[in-house]
C-alpha cells in the first residue's frame, strides 16, 4: 500500500531486509549487541603510534604495503592518545620515559588496549640496567605480549589478532564478576 | 713524531705531557692546569685550525691514582686533520675547564659527561643533568662502581599528578 492509500508501490523511501529473494535469505542478522559492538571495537583498532627503539621499525614495516596491517582494521595510526585505541609499545622503556607513557595512556579514550611489543617492553630483556624499566606492565596494564627481539610484523599481527580474540569475548554492558573474568 | 704534536711540544714544553700517533690519528696528553690554554692554541692557531669538536667523553680508571680521564677530539674541516686531547683528574677534585668558550658545541657533551660520570666543569653555562633526570637520587651511573642495576630507582615511578609512594 502506497502512501497515498492506492494501489501503487510505495516511493524508495527506506528498504529494509530486503536480500536474495533466491536464497531465502531475508537479509537481516540477527545477533546480540554485545556482539556488535565488540565486532566493530575489534575491526578499528586506531594504534597510537609509540615507537621507541628498534621495535618501531617492524611495527613500521607492518603498516607499509608489503604486510599491510590495514587488513586488520589497525592501519589509521595516531599521532594523539585521544584518537586512539590501541597503544603498541615498541622498544626500550625507561623511567625517564615512564611517566609520559603513563600519561598518554590515561588520556586515551576507553576502551583501551595495550601491546607490549618485544621483550624490552615485555620484561627489559637484557637491559637489566639502572635506567630501563622491567616490564611496561609495571606502570600500565597490558593485553597482550609479543616476544621477539625485535618480533617480526607477522608476529604483530599475531599479536593484534589475538587482542581482536580477546575483545570479542568481552562484555560491553555489564561487569562480569571477577572470577568468571579470570575462567 | 707528527708536525702538529712537535708544534704544540713547542709552544706548551711543560703542559703536553705524551703524543701517540695511530694509523693517522694523533692523541696528546695534557697537565689538567693547561688544558684550556692548549686547546685556545689548538682552536686558535692558524696552522692548526682545529674548528670543530667531535666529542668529549671520559674514562673511569679505578685503580689508577689519577682516576678519571676526559677526552676531547676535535677536527679541522679545512685540514681534514683529527686529534685526541687528554687530560687526567682525579676523583678528590674532578674539576676540569669548560671548552664552552672556544667550542659552543662543547656545552651538551660537557653536560653529559657530568650526568654520567660527575666530572664538573668549571666555567660552565648551565652544568646540569642531560640526559637523566634533574632529581636522579644515585650518582653517576657511567662510574665503575656503580652498580649495574642502580640502587632501586628504576622501580620507584612518580607520575604526574600522582602522590608518590
Amino acid at each position: 500500500m502506497g502512501l497515498t492509500g492506492k494501489n501503487e508501490p510505495a516511493p524508495n523511501l527506506i528498504q529494509v531486509a530486503r536480500g536474495h529473494q533466491k536464497d531465502g535469505d531475508p537479509g537481516i542478522i540477527l545477533t546480540t549487541l554485545e556482539k556488535a559492538v565488540n565486532w566493530a571495537r575489534k575491526g578499528s583498532l586506531w594504534p597510537m603510534t609509540f615507537g621507541l627503539a628498534c621495535c618501531a621499525i617492524e611495527m613500521i614495516a607492518a603498516v607499509s604495503s608489503r604486510y599491510d596491517i590495514d587488513r586488520y582494521g589497525a592501519g589509521v595510526f595516531r599521532a594523539s592518545p585521544r584518537q586512539s585505541d590501541l597503544m603498541i609499545v615498541a622498544g626500550t622503556v625507561c623511567v625517564r620515559m615512564a611517566p609520559v607513557i603513563r600519561k598518554i595512556y590515561d588520556q586515551m579514550p576507553e576502551p583501551r588496549y595495550v601491546i607490549a611489543m618485544g621483550s624490552c617492553a615485555t620484561s627489559g630483556n637484557i637491559y637489566d640496567s639502572y635506567s630501563v624499566v622491567q616490564g611496561v606492565d609495571r606502570f600500565i596494564p597490558v593485553d597482550m605480549y609479543v616476544p621477539g627481539c625485535p618480533p617480526t610484523p607477522e608476529a604483530l599481527f599475531d599479536g593484534i589478532l589475538k587482542l581482536q580474540e580477546q575483545i570479542m569475548q568481552r562484555s560491553v554492558f555489564y561487569k562480569k564478576p571477577p572470577e568468571a573474568v579470570k575462567a | 713524531m707528527h708536525p702538529d704534536a712537535q708544534k704544540i711540544q713547542q709552544a706548551f714544553p711543560e703542559a703536553a705531557q705524551n703524543a701517540v700517533e695511530w694509523r693517522g690519528d694523533l692523541t696528546i696528553q695534557v697537565k689538567r692546569e693547561r688544558l684550556h690554554a692548549v686547546c685556545r692554541y689548538l682552536h686558535g692557531d692558524p696552522g692548526l685550525d682545529y674548528d670543530y669538536i667531535v666529542h668529549v667523553s671520559s674514562v673511569d680508571w679505578p685503580d689508577h691514582p689519577e682516576r678519571f680521564e676526559v677526552v676531547y677530539e676535535f677536527y679541522s674541516i679545512r685540514r681534514k686533520q683529527r686529534i685526541r686531547v687528554k687530560t687526567r683528574v682525579p676523583e678528590d677534585d674532578c674539576v676540569v675547564d669548560s671548552m664552552t668558550d672556544i667550542w659552543k658545541g662543547a656545552d651538551f657533551m660537557e653536560r653529559e659527561v657530568f650526568d654520567m660520570m660527575g666530572i664538573r666543569f668549571r666555567n660552565h653555562p648551565n652544568l646540569v643533568r642531560v640526559l637523566l633526570p634533574d632529581d636522579f637520587p644515585e650518582g653517576y651511573p657511567l662510574r665503575k662502581d656503580f652498580p649495574v642495576r642502580g640502587k632501586g630507582w628504576r622501580d620507584t615511578f612518580t607520575f604526574i599528578g600522582e602522590k608518590t609512594g
